[in-house]
């Protein structure tokens, strides 16, 4: 069980070694969400009482949506490998469907989590100091959010057919997902729909906790509860609940459909 | 002992019967063909004994493990080159069967001689550490053989495997399957729509709209036919089987326009034919009985080679995808 897991999870990692154009816009995406959030929304949109740059604010908001947005674009190799059929060999060997669909979510989890790490080098250009001890926590949360979201995409790509159809439902999740997450603007003063939303959304926990580890050094605890939404506890748990749901639904939608 | 047995094995998709109670059995170390046009059940067979697909009746064994209850006994004990291409073009050949090694559990120290010994048996050895993009679709294919036979199969499964490949690839293909049978005693359980491909096989069943119509050796199927047959054109075509009926005391018969006769050392007999016969005769063939004709005889029908579905041009030019 565990080398197959292990076996599928390297599959992803070599394929994504070997795609440069992958690689490139890991490097290049944040650059350009800080570049185009941090300068231009920063004049637009920071109304200045929120006792924090807002560069340094929207800061966790971006480094969760990089997460979510490779966490996604990573599962859509299941579509691929149903349209290589590269599938039929996963699925015709003597291993647990549960495994595949492990190897393939630790896969995108994987590669979101670097993701974010090399967000998180960009730090010193934001303002943003973080300290070593803060460092686990953040991995934690980063590696939680990429399964989370990993898992969903998961579920979704074993349902899809098609690329196509794949990259539609994305483009319907996304948006809806990043702006209800709490990244751009604080949850707590949104109108209630959208909170009751927003509870759903694991992207939010993970900013809710990324927010309050990074910026812990940033801003007094008084402007940082203004902001913050659940403890980290209750954040992780239920990215964990959420994680667990999706990858078992997953299995399920494997065993049926593929 | 039979490596496989089938007993009344049937599919249905919805009002389709795609498998329709066939029986027989595989012995260990022969080349069994499924020869049929397409959407006889080839694939569909292939699908259920390789637990791909769950049999709505009857029952099969693959050594001796059921392919419902003991699926992933069965998975572990056949090796499978299916119809369309299944390989990763981003990873080496070598990345390729790792990955197929590790999943079907070949011990991590006894890999690198396994590795080496189907890849030379394939020779492609010296192209472990390209990626399978810059194969041709004949090594994609080799490669996919030596994936099926790394993890020491029982059974090795091809499902028309020289479909899409040129005809020099095809036989340079049929080479290695021979060598694989000679020097491992593999047992190989085949489908094709190539009547000649068929020959190659130990045994065949033919296969037509989901029921097995035939089970033997080419050489005997042949011989059930009773002899070559002569083909013989005219535009009095009733004239002449009368004729043929009154001097020579046998049966000619008039499919799809050609009359044709049935009789034992056609070469010594065809000369005292048109000698004696006043009947016009335009065109006129002798020919050693093919599979086409035991076919033909079995369901009316020919397989043509040339009448490849939208699908299967489809499949073959997929299969030539890539750098040649």
């Amino acid at each position: 069980m565990l080398i197959t897991i292990f076996t599928i999870w390297q599959r992803e990692i070599i394929r994504y070694g070997r795609d440069k154009t992958r690689i490139v816009a890991t490097f290049v995406q944040p650059l350009m969400f800080l570049a185009i959030f941090g300068t231009g929304l920063r004049q637009t949109l920071a109304t200045g009482d929120f006792g924090l740059d807002f560069l340094q604010f929207m800061y966790p908001g971006i480094i969760a949506m990089s997460v979510m947005g490779v966490a996604f674009f990573s599962t859509i190799s299941t579509v691929w490998d149903r349209e290589f059929g590269f599938l039929k060999e996963i699925l015709v060997a003597p291993v647990r469907r549960s495994a595949i669909v492990l190897g393939k979510v630790f896969g995108a989890a994987s590669l979101a989590a670097f993701q974010a790490l090399i967000l998180l080098g960009l730090s010193p250009l934001i303002g943003v100091k973080i300290q070593l001890l803060a460092l686990p926590g953040l991995l934690f949360f980063m590696i939680l959010i990429g399964l989370a979201i990993a898992a969903l995409g998961l579920l979704i790509a074993s349902l899809m057919k098609t690329t196509e159809s794949f990259g539609l439902i994305m483009q319907i999740l996304i948006f809806p997902m990043f702006f209800m997450s709490g990244a751009f603007f604080p949850l707590n003063s949104a109108p209630i729909w959208m909170r009751t939303l927003s509870g759903f959304n694991p992207l939010s926990y993970g900013v809710d906790a990324l927010r309050q580890i990074l910026l812990a050094n940033q801003a007094t605890p008084a402007i940082l509860d203004k902001f913050t939404l659940h403890s980290p506890i209750m954040n992780a748990a239920f990215l964990l609940a959420f994680s667990s749901l999706a990858v078992s639904a997953a299995i399920l939608a494997f065993n049926k459909k593929a | 002992m039979d490596i496989i047995r089938v007993e009344n094995l049937t599919k249905k998709f919805k009002n389709f019967t795609a498998v329709d109670n066939i029986n027989f059995t595989v012995r260990p170390g022969e080349i069994f063909g499924f020869l049929g046009p397409n959407g006889a059940g080839k694939s569909t067979t292939i699908s259920l004994l390789t637990t791909l697909l769950q049999p709505t009746g009857g029952r099969a064994w693959v050594k001796s493990f059921d392919v419902v209850s003991d699926r992933d006994a069965v998975r572990q004990n056949i090796g499978l080159v299916f119809q369309d291409p299944s390989l990763d073009e981003r990873l080496t050949a070598e990345e390729n069967l790792r990955f197929h090694a590790r999943l079907y559990r070949v011990p991590a120290a006894a890999y690198p001689a396994r590795l080496e010994e189907v890849l030379r048996l394939v020779d492609l050895w010296d192209r472990q550490k390209n990626l399978v993009k810059t194969f041709s679709g004949g090594m994609k294919r080799r490669l996919e053989i030596a994936r099926g036979l790394i993890h020491y199969p029982a059974v090795l499964f091809l499902d028309e495997p020289t479909l899409g490949l040129d005809p020099q690839t095809r036989t340079n293909l049929w080479d290695y399957i021979l060598k694989l049978k000679r020097e491992k005693n593999m047992t190989i359980f085949m489908t094709t729509h190539y009547l000649n491909e068929a020959e190659y096989c130990d045994r065949i069943a033919i296969i037509d709209r989901g029921r097995i119509t035939a089970l033997d050796t080419p050489a005997n199927l042949k011989k059930a036919l009773g002899g070559d047959v002569i083909t013989l054109q005219s535009v009095q075509a009733a004239r002449l089987i009368a004729e043929i009926r009154e001097k020579f005391q046998l049966a000619a018969e008039e499919k799809n326009g050609e009359i044709l006769l049935k009789i034992t050392a056609g070469e010594k007999f065809l000369p005292r034919l048109l000698a004696r016969l006043h009947t016009e005769i335009s065109a006129v063939t002798l020919r050693k009985p093919t599979l086409d004709d035991v076919f033909l005889n079995l369901t009316g029908r020919q397989i043509r080679e040339e009448n490849a579905s939208p699908k299967d041009r489809l499949r073959a030019h997929n299969r030539m995808r890539g750098p040649k």
